[in-house]
């Protein structure tokens, strides 16, 4: 041990682990932005559930949204992941497709859009019942149909109070990929570990994907920032505590 | 049910007592759902296999302790971190402001999981390599898991509170410290009358949901070998070959506990007067 980062471990070719880790890296990307997209669907479904459906209808989805919000996301992680390939596998069995692998991507999406949608439920269900309700009522007095007031003036009028939410949820999607090194999804997380357990050199990968990780924070808090200006212009200042 | 909003509007106080669960059991679509809720219980107690169960309840005493020991001890003590972070970041010089805030950025942009792993497998290696450290009274507590597992969640919690205090301690009307300044108080005076309480009370309505969170956390423990609740139901899954039935007790052991903590920290919150 005469120095106490041999940075030449991080180079790209191996003997480096720099290939395996920004493989990693890539994979929490993809993970995190297919589970946030989900979210995203599913959310604005359950929000529009929860303030237009039926009784029924608002207390499934409050009970979804409790459950999700009440237990560990890395319990919901393993659950989902063995119910949804168990069920999946099954259900193709009983089609007479034979078994079905679900790759570990696929599942792992799933498993984080199902955890984001509780949340972003919420965030939607807040945006959009800060939009005045005159607007929503013109847009039925113009004779539009559910959805295209959804589409037209509702979605467009409260993506600005949205966006505060969705950028946190966006923060959360990219941490919570690191939960999916548990079931031996090899995202960055488990990448670093794999490296750090080979070389013995533990501090110098975990520092690496953790400055992967800040950089990925930073960047997209500055991109969050910008469409948030950009999406509250002409909008009075409401921010006002 | 919707007793656990708070989680998502923690500042929202819904009424709580007889009048809610009247208020729960009085449409009929309710008492459907409760029942069909009930059979779907009844069903997975009777269909599935918990003859596992009687005989590791000890042990999942032992996990349930340690996963409330972990997060009473790490809430308690980040939030005696979360304090000062909060106050120097409004209040403080520049080098510990942006010390603080370098530090909250980082932790919170940082997976929990990552750092666990980077203290427990990272600093523990490098603390094995010293003899001094070795041979100290610290070694005892450095080989085992837990300290790294409570350090690593202290400091996430410090941090994410860190950051609601400072909003605390930012947004107390300066009218109020003027006026104390009026009145004559010292500066102290002034901190401990008037600015450290009112931003404490303006931070416990968020209170509840970051102890939940926190609460949330805690299996990342497990990780590294610290056997806390979820590390013993993967003892139960590994020794018996079964999927669903401990994952379940599981999800049912949590959701109790979050549902126990809500209502404990909506008590202590209702016992704090607030206008209005």
């Amino acid at each position: 041990m005469t120095t106490v980062f041999d940075f030449s471990l991080l180079a790209y070719d191996p003997p480096g682990w720099g290939r395996v880790l920004l493989v990693g890296f890539w994979h929490s990307l993809q993970l995190a932005a297919g589970g946030y997209f989900l979210g995203v669907v599913i959310g604005i479904l359950g929000a529009a559930g929860k303030l237009y459906g039926g009784k029924v209808v608002r207390d499934l989805l409050e009970v979804y949204t409790m459950v999700i919000r009440a237990v560990p996301e890395l319990v919901l992680i393993l659950l989902f992941y063995y119910v949804g390939t168990d069920l999946l596998s099954r259900a193709s069995a009983a089609l007479g497709f034979g078994r079905v692998d679900i790759d570990g991507l696929t599942a792992g999406i799933m498993v984080i859009g199902l955890v984001q949608g509780a949340y972003a439920t919420e965030v939607f269900r807040g945006a959009i019942r800060a939009v005045p309700f005159g607007q929503i009522e013109a847009a039925r007095a113009f004779g539009m149909p559910g959805a295209l007031v959804m589409r037209r003036v509702t979605l467009p009028a409260m993506l600005p109070h949205a966006l505060p939410g969705m950028a946190n949820l966006w923060m959360i999607a990219t941490k919570d990929t690191a939960l999916l090194a548990v079931i031996g999804f090899s995202e960055l997380t488990l990448a670093a570990r794999q490296a750090a357990g080979a070389t013995r050199a533990y501090l110098l990968f975990f520092l690496t994907a953790g400055a992967l990780y800040l950089a990925l924070t930073l960047i997209s808090n500055v991109i969050f920032k910008r469409v948030e200006r950009r999406a509250r212009r002409g909008l009075v200042s409401a921010r006002q505590a | 049910m919707a007793e656990l909003d708070t989680l998502s509007s923690p500042g929202r106080r819904p009424a709580l007592g007889p009048i809610r669960l009247s208020a729960v059991l009085a449409q009929p679509h309710r008492i459907v759902m409760l029942l069909v809720a009930l059979v779907g219980l009844v069903l997975i107690i009777r269909l599935m296999d918990w003859a596992w169960l009687p005989g590791y309840l000890p042990k999942l005493g032992e996990g349930l302790m340690m996963t409330l020991a972990m997060l009473v001890s790490s809430v308690f003590f980040g939030f005696l971190i979360a304090l000062p972070l909060g106050l120097v970041q409004v209040g403080g010089a520049w080098p510990f402001r942006w010390l603080a805030t370098g530090f909250c950025t980082i932790i919170r942009g940082t997976p929990l999981l990552l750092q666990m792993w980077l203290f427990y497998y990272g600093l523990g290696a490098v603390f094995a390599q010293f003899p001094e450290i070795r041979g100290s009274w610290a070694w005892d507590y450095l080989r085992q898991a837990w300290p790294y597992g409570f350090v690593a969640l202290t400091l996430s919690f410090a941090a994410y509170e860190g950051e609601v205090m400072r909003g605390a301690f930012a947004g107390v009307p300066r009218g109020e410290l003027e006026a104390a300044e009026a009145f004559g108080m010292s500066r102290w005076q002034i901190f401990r009358r008037i600015w450290f309480p009112r931003a404490v009370h303006r931070a416990l309505p968020t209170l509840t949901g970051e102890i939940i969170l926190q609460l949330k956390s805690t299996p990342l423990v497990a990780t590294i070998a610290v056997t806390d609740l979820y590390a013993v139901i993967t003892q139960v899954r590994q020794a018996t070959y079964l999927t669903y039935e401990p994952l379940l007790f599981l999800v049912a052991v949590y959701l109790c506990l979050s549902a126990v903590l809500i209502l404990t920290l909506r008590w202590v919150e209702n016992r704090v007067p607030t206008e209005r």
